[in-house]
């Protein structure tokens, strides 16, 4: 049930309870009801088109005129609603990429640590404890899953306050580990439960037959569940690489040299230094920072429909 | 099965447990406690320690330097008397309820446009999920910045039909509905959720009633509606629970002060100032729990009306 959703062929629906076509006498009127069914339909459908196109075209529209004004000069970004360009103007990619403290490179690759980092906590915690809580059985399972659901839903507000004064004790504050180390203690629980449900829909013979062949848990759990639930890893990884790229909260309070700045902070420290007097080179570090999540999206979009459609994290 | 039901079904289920079952209960503690180690360690050490944590500071008043100092309901009573925070509380307000059920029925229109067996389906589910991705990071509230400013994209098409536009982010009396059309314009994690939905009504259902000679809208209300409701359910629970806790693009674009005079000042914002721009730890910690308070009030409320028109099918 979890995960068959969207392999549906969208034709299924319709097709299901009409009877096949009859032979003899009757098919000729039957096909020309057909016909003109078919014509209604078509008109229908290309109406439906045009609405979608229009739509989409205004929903994307706000991103593809920040494409193309980083590639113009400042003046015409006032003056340009268009998405015509005369000339290339590479110069705010340039000017963009060296207007902070440091390279915007610089930044990348910290979001990039970050981001690694998370998705290698995530899988190795989450995966853990989901494999618990959906095969074995233990005292107190019940009450540990229902605080897990719960803490799916408790707004992160209510614990930072603490966990910032912990951290900032330790002399955590403007490194990388506040940001890491929670992921490693399977806090994004949203993930655990993404696991546990897709575990369930493993055959539990297949444990069982590793088990008479005399393998222990971390062997049924390493070498039958692990590889058999890549897809939920491949969902897991995708949705942890956005929601971390695009952190924003976290890394402004725990990151505050700019030495230590992912790509969020970096842009925003961007937008108060230069406020709006560069907007072409403010668009063009825009762009550079949403491309790796542009490339998630096209590479991943399988996993993050279902990761959708089944769990709701977006 | 979704995170919801999964919760509200906690309650009522009870495995019967039998001399087998607690055999194996004994034999799988130790390997499940292994397996759930890191999130207990978590759980104590990230969520329910710093969850204790908060509540005593909220009852204190603590800057970081000095140690924290009982203050009883100091802390509550000022909120009573905060202009601002009443402010900001109505600031959130506004965006959850107006911007949550636009968001959704924006979400489920496209969903039933899409849901008719289109054929490009893929590809305009992709546009319209696209904004839903990047709409949480700070490139897409920079480039809002800029859509919505004077001399922004909205007002070079409205000069474009001789209409001199207002500056909507630097009047306050149009900022937050900016913000709110940002949230409207990340309406595709949503629409995903309702096609896999609505992907799940039988189709019988449809063609017993065209029998019956029901019409498109009676379709729409009789069979589609109540069908989906718990899905819309669901949406709503999970929206209204992330649109309180929204803070990166009212960040952005108010300059981080939720201005223009405090008209995007969300809650999340206002408490990050105390917190972590004035270091008011005490206070921030209460508006913390009062910000859970809301959440769980807010949740509660819709569990209890879901009874109402929430249809199962079971």
């Amino acid at each position: 049930m979890t995960t068959k959703l969207e392999t549906l062929p969208i034709q299924d629906k319709k097709s299901a309870g009409k009877p096949k076509n009859h032979r003899g006498p009757k098919r000729a009127r039957e096909s020309r009801g057909t016909l003109a069914f078919s014509r209604a339909a078509r008109t229908k459908a290309l109406t439906k088109h045009a609405i979608l196109i229009l739509a989409g075209g205004l929903m994307i529209y706000p991103l593809l005129w920040m494409v193309v004004s980083s590639l113009r000069s400042n003046e015409l970004i006032f003056r340009e609603p268009g998405l015509w360009l005369n000339s290339l103007e590479m110069g705010n990619y340039t000017d963009g990429w060296s207007a902070l403290t440091h390279p915007f490179g610089h930044y990348m690759l910290n979001s990039a640590v970050v981001v690694l980092g998370s998705i290698l906590g995530n899988l190795i915690s989450c995966s853990m404890a989901a494999y618990a809580f959906a095969r074995l059985q233990f005292t107190g399972k019940k009450l540990f899953f229902g605080i897990m659901l719960l803490t799916i839903m408790l707004p992160f507000h209510v614990v930072i306050v603490p966990q910032y004064i912990l951290f900032s004790q330790i002399g955590w504050v403007n490194t990388f580990w506040p940001l890491l180390v929670p992921k490693f203690l399977a806090t994004d629980a949203f993930f655990v439960f993404l696991m546990v449900q897709f575990i369930r829909g493993i055959p539990k013979d297949l444990d069982e037959a590793a088990r008479i062949d005399g393998a222990g848990h971390p062997r049924i759990f390493l070498r039958v569940i692990l590889p058999l639930m890549v897809p939920a890893l491949a969902t897991t990884t995708i949705f942890t690489f956005i929601w971390t790229w695009n952190d924003f909260f976290g890394a402004l309070i725990y990151l505050t040299d700019p030495d230590m700045f992912t790509v969020p902070v970096a842009l925003r420290a961007f937008v108060d230094s230069q406020s709006a007097t560069s907007w072409g080179s403010l668009f063009a570090m825009s762009i550079v920072s949403l491309l790796p999540v542009f490339l998630v999206f096209l590479f991943g979009q399988r996993f993050l429909i279902k990761g959708i459609a089944t769990t709701g994290i977006k | 099965m979704s995170a919801i039901s999964e919760l509200s079904s906690l309650a009522k289920r009870k495995a019967p447990v039998t001399a087998e079952e607690k055999k194996a209960n004994g034999r799988d503690n130790k390997a499940a406690y292994i397996f759930l180690l890191p999130w207990l360690v978590g759980l104590v050490a990230i969520t329910i320690g710093p969850m204790l944590m908060s509540l005593y500071l909220s009852f204190t008043d603590y800057n970081l330097l000095q140690p924290p100092e009982w203050t009883g309901l100091d802390n509550f009573i000022r909120m009573f008397s905060d202009a601002r925070l009443h402010n900001s509380l109505r600031v959130t307000f506004t965006y959850v309820l107006v911007g949550v059920p636009l968001q959704l029925a924006v979400a489920l229109l496209i969903a039933l446009v899409l849901d008719k067996g289109l054929r490009a389906l893929p590809f305009y589910r992709s546009v319209f999920y696209l904004p839903s991705l990047l709409g949480g990071s700070v490139a897409v509230a920079i480039l809002w910045k800029q859509i919505f400013g004077t001399t922004g994209l909205v007002n070079q098409v409205l000069a474009m039909f001789g209409i001199q536009g207002p500056g909507w982010i630097s009047d306050p009396s149009t900022a937050l509905g900016s913000i709110i059309l940002l949230h409207v314009w990340t309406f595709g994690a949503p629409m995903i959720i309702f096609l896999a939905g609505l992907r799940q009504i039988p189709a019988m259902y449809y063609e017993a009633a065209k029998v019956d000679g029901a019409g498109t809208l009676q379709q729409f209300w009789r069979i589609t509606l109540p069908m989906l409701s718990p899905i819309i359910f669901f949406n709503l629970v999970l929206q209204i629970i992330g649109s309180f806790q929204s803070f990166t693009q009212a960040f952005i674009v108010s300059g981080g002060n939720g201005g223009p005079s405090d008209s995007t000042m969300f809650f999340t914002l206002y408490l990050y100032q105390k917190g972590f721009g004035q270091f008011d730890m005490g206070y921030a910690s209460a508006m913390a729990w009062f910000l859970l308070v809301i959440i769980g009030v807010f949740t509660a409320i819709n569990f209890i009306a879901a009874k109402y028109w929430v249809f199962y099918d079971d």
